[in-house]
């Protein structure tokens, strides 16, 4: 995981409520035993028709699409499969931030641990990225700014988002958790020597 | 001293606590059992080797094969072929990963192998008042047993496996009261629809929820763990159950139950695991059994549920724009007009299996259906247990003939049409009835349309051809 540098950049909108990762990345891409990949088959069954080419009238296939580094979408993104293919994907394709109104627990759990910043906005934020997109679809950029959590929008105002204080100095600064549990091992030792009653798989 | 009265799951938390939660920190918080599959575990072993890390607690984890695996009949030889050579790599891995960290596996086709979240309870494994996780959000499943169970990704797997440790933020508690008694033809996958229907697929978002009243009361075990696995469907990560004299029952006796004073040291340990009277919980949503009718989806997510006597909402319905425009998207995609009924709606396939409604009872209850009667023709019925323990029983007791002499195949353990990644899937534009919990765009195979309901009613609209009541059968 590189460290997070703020950025500007431009946005796409899938305004669809309760997208699940079925359909950011369908089960079947799941096979794999590796991380990388994944973006070329990210909304598989949306973008793609059943001879595998590419549908025009879907968002990432629109030229205006193209380089697109952060989506806003409906609300409830990432719901169901616990899947971390689904970041891996969204990463995958170029995407360093998704913007919802809210996120399913699992995905922004996911996300977060791969640097990908699942931003919760606003009813408002939302229909002002929706208004400021439709003119010029894809053309409008946002500024996201991880150390004082904000986002600046298109009309230049500036939102702050929430972000649990740990994940936040993780994504900053590039780590992962397991850093940080590896060195509760001794805790974890004391915790094991009084709660010693434990099933045993070993020899199922 | 008076103590402030806690939730079950307070009482759960609490006991995992190996750190607490601080302003900069999440609680460190101890995992009892973890499961692991090949599917989400690959990438988190690999991080493993490249870290130089072992497993911390192999005998606290333990592995199967289900969601990529063939449900294919057995070969001459006994064994279940592997066509798919990505699905074998992956199965390959998982084998040499559970040899090289030391993992108890069981491999495809063995005698304990099966759907992840039914082999833990029935190896006795799923006890009350664990902390389970595993990669895969049905985890949600053990907490019928009264265990803190749920769904993480791949790099928490991994930090699992190397810590025995996850760090978490303490989540909301709801509390849901199921009131009255259930009548004849509903059940427990009734309840959990008609629940998630009202909550809606991101209600139970940020709480852990907690089932109570009279009608979860009276459940079995195996329809306890058909409430508590749709749980991720209402958008809460875990469903607990408070454990009770049906539950202790059902795991007495069990390979790894406790036993003998260890086993009545356990069961009066598990007798403290429940709400205090007067424990205050963040929320409380409160149903009513005597009113819930069979139920069945009509649209993508499984919040959009109706009785089956019900009628395919309508605009108007809808609270809102988007709410109105993600009906428009549903109905285009299951090819379905508001306000119509589904009832007679012919169907092509009618699945019985997954996490949800594979276990014994699910499977006696099809074939009280299904008993003496034949699949209606053109309709293909699949039904495939949900572990090889279960699939014995089955046998044993002839379901198995029952399904067959219907016109129905029966399979082997796995995930199989659930999930639609080893083979077992809708072509595109088919209707399908299933017991399983998801009814995403493509989740049953590209293109296919998924209506959501109980064993009962897939059962009998396998019988009818076309989406049926089960009460029109059973009389």
């Amino acid at each position: 995981m590189n460290k997070f540098i703020p950025y500007t950049a431009r946005y796409a909108v899938l305004p669809m409520e309760n997208v699940d990762t079925d359909q950011i990345i369908p089960a079947r891409f799941l096979k794999t035993t590796d991380k990388v990949g994944l973006g070329d088959n990210l909304f598989s069954d949306w973008r793609y028709d059943s001879n595998g080419q590419p549908k025009p009238e879907f968002l990432l296939n629109k030229p205006f699409t193209k380089g697109v580094e952060v989506l806003v979408a409906g609300t409830n993104f990432g719901c169901g499969s616990s899947r971390e293919h689904a970041p891996w994907a969204l990463q995958g394709f170029g995407f360093k931030a998704v913007l919802s109104t809210y996120f399913a627990d699992i995905f922004q759990n996911n996300s977060l641990k791969n640097g990908l910043l699942p931003i919760v906005i606003s009813p408002e934020t939302y229909q002002l990225l929706v208004a400021s997109d439709a003119p010029n679809p894809g053309h409008a950029t946002l500024s996201v700014d991880l150390a004082n959590q904000t986002v600046t929008l298109p009309d230049g105002s500036t939102m702050w988002f929430p972000i649990e204080p740990f994940a936040k100095y993780c994504v900053l600064n590039g780590v992962d958790q397991l850093g940080f549990l590896a060195n509760a091992d001794s805790d974890i030792s004391a915790y094991e020597q009084t709660h010693t009653t434990r099933v045993d798989t070993v020899g199922l | 001293m008076a103590t402030t009265p806690q939730t079950l799951f307070e009482k759960i938390w609490n006991r995992h606590q190996v750190r607490p939660e601080t302003s900069e920190t999440p609680a460190v918080l101890y995992i009892d059992l973890h499961l692991v599959h090949e599917v989400t575990s690959p990438q988190a072993f690999t991080e493993l080797r490249q870290r130089g890390l072992t497993v911390r607690r192999p005998g606290q984890t333990i592995a199967t094969m289900d969601h990529s695996t063939p449900t294919t009949p057995r070969n001459a030889q006994g064994i279940i072929p592997v066509l798919d050579t990505q699905a074998q790599a992956q199965l390959t891995q998982l084998e040499s990963n559970c040899r090289d960290f030391g993992i108890p596996l069981f491999a495809l086709g063995s005698e304990n192998q099966g759907i992840v979240h039914v082999i833990g309870p029935e190896q006795g494994l799923t006890q009350p008042g664990m902390t389970i996780v595993c990669g895969d959000s049905h985890t949600s499943t053990h907490g019928a047993f009264g265990a803190l169970a749920f769904g993480i990704g791949t790099s928490e797997v991994g930090y699992v496996l190397a810590t025995q440790c996850l760090l978490q933020s303490r989540p909301k508690t709801m509390e849901i009261r199921i009131n009255g008694r259930l009548s004849k033809g509903v059940g427990a996958k009734d309840i959990i629809l008609a629940i998630i229907a009202k909550i809606g697929v991101g209600g139970g978002t940020g709480y852990v929820l907690e089932y109570t009243g009279e009608a979860i009361r009276a459940l079995s075990m195996e329809e306890r763990m058909t409430v508590c696995n749709m749980s991720i469907e209402g958008g809460a990560r875990a469903g607990l159950i408070a454990p009770d004299e049906t539950t202790f029952e059902y795991i007495k006796g069990r390979p790894r139950a406790p036993q003998g004073a260890a086993w009545d040291a356990a069961v009066a340990d598990w007798q403290t695991l429940v709400s205090d009277e007067g424990a205050v919980y963040d929320a409380v949503v409160e149903l009513h059994a005597d009113e819930m009718a069979p139920m069945i989806t009509y649209g993508t997510n499984p919040g959009m549920g109706i009785p089956i006597t019900g009628y395919v909402p309508t605009a108007g319905d809808m609270a809102d724009e988007s709410a109105r425009a993600g009906l428009a998207k549903a109905l285009a995609y299951m090819d379905l007009e508001p306000g119509q009924s589904l009832i007679g709606k012919k169907v092509d396939v009618v699945f019985i299996g997954s996490c949800t409604n594979s276990r014994i009872s699910d499977l006696r209850l099809a074939a009280q259906v299904m008993q003496d009667r034949k699949v209606a023709s053109g309709v293909r019925v699949m039904v495939v247990p949900g572990s090889q323990q279960v699939k014995k029983q089955a046998e044993a007791e002839g379901l198995d003939e029952i399904f067959k002499a219907a016109g129905a195949e029966w399979r082997e353990a796995g995930c199989s049409m659930c999930i639609a990644m080893n083979g077992d899937q809708l072509k595109p534009g088919q209707y399908a009835v299933s017991t399983s919990n998801r009814n995403f765009e493509g989740r049953q195979g590209k293109g296919g349309r998924t209506f959501l309901a109980s064993p009962l009613t897939a059962a009998a609209t396998a019988i009818a051809g076309a989406i049926c009541d089960p009460r029109e059968i059973l009389g």
